[in-house]
């Protein structure tokens, strides 16, 4: 064994240890983040109820003349911007309250919680990054040639992001507990069932496509998985708006956890807005690797089981965006098909590399 | 988070389908004097310009009700026509496809690995024929699955023309009037001034304009509209979808493929013969092959020395010396894994590599039967290249001039070991201790019985092996050199040296650049119809009782977006600057608005936004 290899070697461990002290902030930041559920308030309950109950009317009627002129009067000089007023679009359940705060209900005690969790969860980011950065480097190329690097870098680019959108002031913070919760299985099942020691790529993979079309695959892979949590969501908060709608009283549970979510109108937004940017990029993803399977297998496309299951990915969330423009298919049927369309990703990630047979089954298990 | 629009499910979609009818009607009713508003609730003008002002601002198709057809020929293909070109229909199919593929991805494919199809069909006597019936083998030129996204694309052509007339259409005609009372639009604004009205809709206009709006003028009022390209990206999308299945399938049509190994110092010519494989689509003529050839010059490899991934190759390399046409001039060029050689329409991919010893065999009167390298195929799965391969000697004859055949079987290890399970094998893929393995055969190879056989492998049958004085089979080890004697003076065989081979697989797939610029297209068209908003804005000035200019402006887009207000907010701005606001009259004061804080808890999209971390200063306080 030379030197370099000996190094590498010293720095796949160093990697190795890196992600598992990554792994126990997370853990604490999990500790933290039930903490701030458990002991945030509960008293915004009942503030969607309240929000829908009043207006004994029906809600799908339009603003009353009254309403409407009380809008107009709203230009005010005082002001350096300009007031605009918004109005939902007409018809539909009427603009309710998003939780605020995550967690925490707008509790002071919970927020403090909350804070706790995501200064850890920044922490856990920054071992989490160091980690695959070391990995990357004990191989010298980009970590991304098995299920084991896959899935490290796969769960940075989900926190990674949800740091990005908290730090724009994005209404994220009710994702930390459940992205906690999922990133510690992530690295729990790669460092378990998927742990490679590091080796190098055979030279098929070794191109620059593999720089663009892997790592667009794990974007995209991340970003959809925050989109399905805000479309898992949006269903169960849409059903408990539905319910409260129709004079229903939804369990003591229900109401203390989805009362802290955004409104289903809100989450069904967030998880729209993340899967459509997405798609395009998604898009590209299977076209550079179809490029990529034109210089390296001599055709760009063969139905190899991995092409077939970013092909079915992609018409899954072709037919979730037609769905929103089509009358009838909007709302629930749209986001059950986005979440089929997430779990053929993970089909393809997981059940493709382990169990089909095929020339993509890089997984190294 | 992006700047993607929303379609979002209380989207206008709907009603900018119902209102596609309205538009003729309601053409030219927004004559409403500003100002002059009808005390009672809207009125059927009010309705008509609102309708107008949403009207045609996609193209989506109109959903209709699914009511049965009229009941002559021609009333049902109406009606499957209409059927086929909705929206519904279209997503069906769309979901469709993608279950379509699923059965490709889990049951073995006859173009991909025909090896395992066989396999399957001899492990399952039952299911295999039924599958095969179903032609569940072959998927993806199966009946049902053309069908499926034939179905498509044909919906998918009878959506787009007419949606393209329509587009065009609305690129000629101008921006709809401002409906009569624009504090019903999604985003409104207004406030008072001391500029006169004209000089406010001038100005108005021209910044519109220096914003790239479509601009047009309404009786004391402006119009404007943004933001077609989301309807043309959408367009372009659609269109390059179809650009992409056309390339696709003239590319499997048209296609032709086949392999080729080559022995270091060996050639190749571009001909149907020459090939060791070749497969073709439907309508390809073997005489289009493009006429070219190539000499194997030297082939390298290297392979990680030491360290856990030793063996791990590093890299593989083909330097050729190919020509064009049947005597072209000799050029040099070099081949990789992931970079192949474009010859004409043809492609040349460097696929696999092995080793070839060079044996010299002497029959029994001590002539040469044959000499040459001989290409030994490396054991699947094996990254240290142990290699199988036979030695077949056609033209022998024995120490008393019998005719009879031999035939050599055995393995190549680049780098020997041996141990108890596996016998001799190979430890490295490169060639640091060379040998051969061989035990030997004569008799009857089988070639002339005109049944293929691979060169690979040697057809016992007809053979019997030469033994050694204690009965055993004749099994030798040779290191480069050395010669091993048959029994009885019946020849020797030498293992000189080892040659390198490498396998190439030469392929034309036509229109690959159509279905590339398809792709780049659809994802272009994609973007824009995704990230752009299609918009329209209003401005409306007039002179109220006291003699002060009242500016309304409004604004609404296809679908609800929080950039939609925003941008209203900043095209007040800008207009407020040239029309300074007057402080609001006394009775506006009064009519706090319930819904007017733009912030204010119930406005989602401003919320989804503006609530950071620490926004619990807003909404209702803890008890
Ligand atoms: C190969 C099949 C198809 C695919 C992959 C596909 C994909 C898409 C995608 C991803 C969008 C979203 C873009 C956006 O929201 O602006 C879209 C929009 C749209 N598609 Fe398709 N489509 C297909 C076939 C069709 C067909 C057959 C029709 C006609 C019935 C159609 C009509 C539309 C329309 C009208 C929109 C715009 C909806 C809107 O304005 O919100 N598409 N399509």
């Amino acid at each position: 064994m030379n030197l370099a290899a000996a190094d590498n070697q010293s720095l796949a461990d160093l990697s190795r240890v890196l992600i598992l002290s990554a792994m126990a902030v997370y853990t604490c930041a999990f500790v933290a983040h039930i903490a701030e559920w458990v002991f945030g308030s509960r008293s915004k309950v009942a503030r969607t109820a309240a929000a829908l109950a009043p207006k004994k009317k029906s809600p799908y009627t339009r603003p009353t003349e009254k309403e409407t002129e009380a809008a107009a009067g709203a230009g005010t000089a005082v002001l350096e911007k300009p007031e605009v007023v918004t109005r939902s679009a007409l018809g539909g359940r009427p603009d309710l309250p998003d939780g605020t705060g995550g967690g925490s209900g707008g509790d002071a005690q919970g927020d403090v919680y909350g804070r706790v969790a995501i200064a850890l969860t920044v922490l856990a980011f920054a071992l989490h990054a160091a980690g695959v950065l070391t990995r990357a480097f004990s191989v010298t190329r980009a970590p991304w040639a098995n299920m084991y690097e896959f899935s490290i870098t796969f769960s940075m680019v989900v926190v990674g992001a949800y740091l990005v959108l908290l730090a724009a002031k994005k209404n994220v913070r009710w994702l930390g507990l459940v992205l906690v919760t999922t990133v510690l299985l992530d690295l729990g099942l790669a460092n378990t069932v998927l742990y490679t020691e590091s080796d190098q790529l055979p030279p098929a993979l070794d191109s620059v496509w593999l720089w663009i079309h892997v790592s667009l695959a794990i974007l995209c892979g991340g970003l959809f998985y925050l989109g399905a949590v805000g479309t898992v969501l949006y269903l169960f908060r849409d059903s408990y708006e539905n319910k409260l709608e129709q004079g229903g009283k939804p369990g003591v549970f229900a109401t203390s956890v989805l009362e802290r979510l955004p409104s289903a109108a809100s989450l069904d937004k967030f998880a729209y807005r993340i899967n459509a940017a997405v798609f395009p990029f998604w898009t590209f993803t299977i076209i550079a690797g179809a490029i990529w399977a034109e210089d390296a297998w001599g055709r760009y496309w063969g139905w190899d089981a991995k092409e077939v299951w970013s092909f079915i990915t992609w018409v899954a969330y072709a037919g979730y965006l037609h769905a929103r423009a089509t009358v009838g298919w909007k709302g629930r049927k749209a986001a059950m098909l986005a979440i089929v369309a997430f779990l053929c990703f993970l089909f393809n990630y997981y059940g493709v590399n382990l169990f089909v047979n095929s020339l993509h089954s890089y997984s190294g298990v | 988070m992006s700047d993607t629009t929303d379609s979002n499910g209380s989207s206008y979609g709907t009603g900018t389908a119902d209102a596609d009818g309205a538009t003729a009607r309601t053409g030219s009713t927004a004559a409403g004097g500003p100002g002059s508003e009808p005390a009672s609730g809207p009125g059927s003008t009010e309705e008509a310009t609102e309708a107008a002002a949403q009207s045609q601002l996609s193209t989506a198709p109109v959903e209709e009700a699914p009511s049965g057809p009229k009941l002559s020929l021609f009333g049902w293909l109406r009606w499957f026509w209409r059927q086929l070109t909705s929206m519904r229909v279209a997503l069906l199919l769309l979901l469709l496809l993608s279950l379509a593929s699923v059965p490709g991805s889990l049951i073995p494919q006859r173009n991909a690995s025909p090896f395992r199809v066989a396999e399957f069909l001899q492990n399952n006597p039952k299911l295999g024929p039924v599958y095969d019936k179903l032609q569940l083998f072959d998927v993806y030129s199966s009946v049902w699955f053309s069908a499926i996204y034939l179905l498509l694309f044909v919906s998918l052509i009878g959506c787009i023309v007419p949606r393209t007339w329509q587009f065009v259409g609305q690129l000629r005609a101008k921006p709809p009037k401002a409906p009569s009372r624009l504090k019903r639009m999604p985003a409104y604004t207004t406030w008072r001034t001391e500029a006169e009205p004209a000089e406010v809709l001038g100005g108005a206009r021209k910044l519109l304009r220096g914003r790239r709006f479509r601009v047009a003028d309404g009786e004391g009022s402006v119009s404007a509209e943004k933001g077609y390209l989301r309807e043309l990206g959408n367009l372009c999308f659609h269109l390059a979808l179809i650009v992409m299945l056309v390339a696709f399938a003239v590319g499997q049509l048209w296609s032709v493929e086949g392999g080729k190994l080559v022995v270091k110092g060996g050639g190749f010519a571009n001909t149907l013969t020459q090939y060791d494989d070749i497969k073709s689509g439907a309508l390809y003529d073997y005489d289009d092959l493009d006429g070219f050839g190539f000499t194997l010059e030297e082939f390298h490899s290297s392979f990680e020395e030491s360290g856990p991934e030793r063996g791990t190759p590093r890299d593989f390399r083909a330097d050729i010396s190919y020509w064009e046409g049947a005597d072209g001039p000799e050029k040099k060029a070099s081949i990789e894994v992931n970079k192949p050689l474009t010859v004409g329409s043809s492609k040349v991919y460097l696929l696999g590599h092995g080793y070839a010893p060079v044996v010299t065999v002497k029959d029994g009167k001590g002539d040469v039967a044959f000499r040459g390298p001989v290409p030994f195929l490396p054991q699947d799965g094996d990254p240290n290249l142990t290699s199988q391969g036979v030695v077949k000697v056609t033209d022998y004859q024995d120490a008393k001039g019998k005719k009879e055949q031999l035939g050599f079987v055995g393995i190549f290890t680049p780098t020997y070991g041996i141990d108890e399970v596996r016998g001799p094998h190979s430890t490295f893929p490169g060639m640091k201790y060379p040998a051969i393995f061989l035990s030997a055969y004569r008799g009857n190879l089988g070639i002339d019985t005109g049944l293929p056989q691979s060169v690979y492998q040697l057809n016992q049958r007809g053979m019997e092996p030469f033994e050694t004085e204690d009965g055993d089979i004749l099994r030798q080890s040779l290191r480069p050199g050395e010669t091993m004697k048959l029994p009885d003076g019946a020849g020797s065989l030498t293992f000189e040296r080892v040659e390198r081979w490498a396998t190439f697989q030469i392929s034309q797939k036509p229109a690959s650049g159509w279905a590339l610029g398809g792709a780049l297209v659809a994802i272009g068209g994609l973007a824009a119809s995704l990230f752009l908003q299609r918009r329209r804005v209003w401005v409306r000035a007039y002179a109220d009782e006291d003699g002060r200019t009242v500016v309304e402006m409004a604004s609404l887009g296809r679908s609800e977006s929080a950039k939609v207000p925003e941008e209203l907010g900043t095209l007040a701005e800008r207009l407020r600057a040239d029309s300074a606001p007057l402080p609001p009259a006394p009775e506006a004061n009064d009519a706090v608005p319930e819904r007017g804080d733009a912030a204010g808890p119930d406005d989602t999209s401003g919320n989804n936004d503006s609530v950071g971390p620490s926004a619990d200063d807003d909404g209702p306080r803890r008890s």
